[in-house]
């Protein structure tokens, strides 16, 4: 590991992202424009909309970053610039921290857009602290990234990366309990949701919005972080300097 | 002196035997030219020797180390056939970062450029640039280290005659100075610009050595001959 390479990874990594103006205007515009369209959705019940919204700004990073990020290394491995960098003094741990570095800094602009957007414009209303929240946000953005590293080693194309969204993420959005409380749904269904990592993420940020036990909130944010070395740890088992 | 030591390697792809208990060896300070048809595994040769194809059997020793051996990571350099370089950013912006992996000073990229011919259009987004262009950032990428082992994959494909000829006797001013070349590529004229060469039908190396001795040997006229004898005789 060099923290120079590493560094000198992220900054390419952020400068390719800032070519892409789309991408951009994706990652900064999208969840801020979905919670416009949640807050109007609910406009007879801003109650919830409160309950709902909270959470929701956590969970927007943690989706955006899972495609974006499975989408850039799968470009790395089809363009060929992964197998040069594989032939080059680089270890995998530089490649996956320039990646985790690029994609925070992004996470984290990200959810100051969000929560400016939620909390000022959109009147969103929180019992918690809105920097616990923030900071959530920035965790799940990682998780998202680094489950995204680790898909992207199943994608042969760009178009099955983006399927990957619908198949990874969808069942555990419908299950980490914010459209129905877990203990309402089919008991198999809720010991499943217990073994997905944004059930962990959904329940430290409901927690962060009702100013709930600062010390429960930790131990959600802790097992997220867990995840999210655990998913890097595997992508990093994907990256092989060899292939056949 | 010898940069390569290829023994007995074994290679399956997928479905292909892609290479059949090839052994070669390539001499240091030379530029060594890899021919054959399309799809005789030039491509998986190169690959094995900068350690990047898992292998089946045998032994590839490059300059006195195993294929892939992390010292090796700094003083091989590798061009793939296709460029692998990042298309959205700039030539500059790619050698920059490559630079940076390889703790080399930041004039290398001047000089790299100048070395293909790329110094006018260095500040434009790589895929806006032509497929020779392209080509010629991702062989200025491998240039950068100044590695003592260049592996090239076809890099003079869809170039013009004076470019190719220009980067011809940069492969020889590199070799001049101590550089070994091992250089892919299926276009004939090739072959008489380099020291040595290896010819490869169905992943096996049919023949090797100096240009001189395979003419002597075919008893052809010219290379073009020498590799259609060996080729179909084979
Ligand atoms: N990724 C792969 N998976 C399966 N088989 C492969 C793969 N790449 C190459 N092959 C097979 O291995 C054999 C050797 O391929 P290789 O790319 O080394 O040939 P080549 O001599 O470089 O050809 P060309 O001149 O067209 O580049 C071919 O028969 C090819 O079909
Ligand atoms: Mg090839």
């Amino acid at each position: 590991m060099n923290g120079r390479v590493a560094l000198a990874t992220a900054e390419r990594v952020l400068h390719q992202l800032r070519r892409d103006r789309r991408t951009v205007a994706l990652v900064f515009v999208v969840p801020p424009l979905l919670l416009a369209l949640f807050r109007y959705v609910f406009d007879g019940q801003p109650e919830t909309f409160d309950r709902v919204g909270g959470p929701l700004v956590g969970i927007f990073p943690f989706v955006m970053m899972f495609v974006v990020t499975s989408v850039t290394m799968l470009r790395e491995r089809t363009t060929g610039t992964l197998e040069r960098l594989m032939t080059l003094p680089l270890s995998k741990l530089d490649l996956l921290a320039g990646y985790a570095l690029a994609f925070a800094l992004v996470a984290a602009l990200q959810a100051a857009v969000t929560c400016a957007v939620a909390f000022g414009l959109l009147g969103l209303d929180v019992e918690g602290s809105v920097v616990v929240v923030a900071a959530l946000a920035v965790c799940n953005a990682l998780l998202g990234m680094a489950l995204g590293l680790f898909a992207s080693a199943f994608a042969q194309s760009e178009f099955q990366a983006v399927q990957f969204m619908p198949a990874f993420v969808l069942p555990q959005f419908l299950l980490c309990g914010l459209l129905v409380p877990r203990e309402r749904m089919a008991d198999a269904l809720e010991w499943v949701s217990y073994a997905l990592p944004l059930t962990w993420a959904y329940d430290g940020l409901r927690r962060a919005v009702e100013g709930g036990d600062a010390a429960l909130v930790a131990r959600d944010a802790a097992i997220v972080v867990g995840v999210t070395l655990v998913a890097l740890a595997l992508a990093a088992a994907t990256l092989r300097r060899r292939t056949p | 002196m010898t940069a390569v030591r290829v023994r007995g390697l074994d290679v399956v792809r997928g479905s292909t035997h892609a290479l059949r208990s090839v052994s070669l060896e390539v001499p240091s300070g030379r530029v060594t030219g890899l021919l054959g048809p399309s799809g005789s595994g030039k491509t998986t040769l190169l690959r094995a020797i900068v350690g990047v194809q898992v292998v089946r059997g045998g032994t590839v020793e490059v300059l006195g180390l195993p294929a892939g051996s992390p010292p090796l990571r700094s003083r091989v350099g590798y061009v793939t056939q296709a460029p692998s370089v990042y298309g959205d950013l700039a030539a500059r912006e790619n050698l920059a970062y490559f630079a940076r992996i390889l703790r080399v000073p930041g004039e290398r990229v001047e000089r790299a450029l100048e070395l293909v011919d790329l110094s006018r259009s260095s500040r434009r987004p790589v895929r806006e640039l032509s497929g020779g262009e392209q080509a010629r950032v991702s062989l200025a990428v491998a240039l950068l280290g100044e590695p003592e082992l260049l592996v090239l994959d076809e890099p003079t494909v869809g170039l013009d005659p004076v470019l190719r000829r220009d980067l011809w006797s940069a492969f020889h001013r590199l070799a001049a100075e101590g550089a070994t070349l091992l250089v892919s590529s299926h276009v004939m004229d090739e072959a008489e610009r380099c020291d040595s060469l290896v010819l490869m039908r169905e992943g096996r190396v049919v023949a090797a050595g100096e240009p001189e001795a395979l003419l002597a040997r075919t008893r052809a006229e010219n290379l073009n001959d020498a590799f259609l004898v060996l080729v179909e005789g084979a």
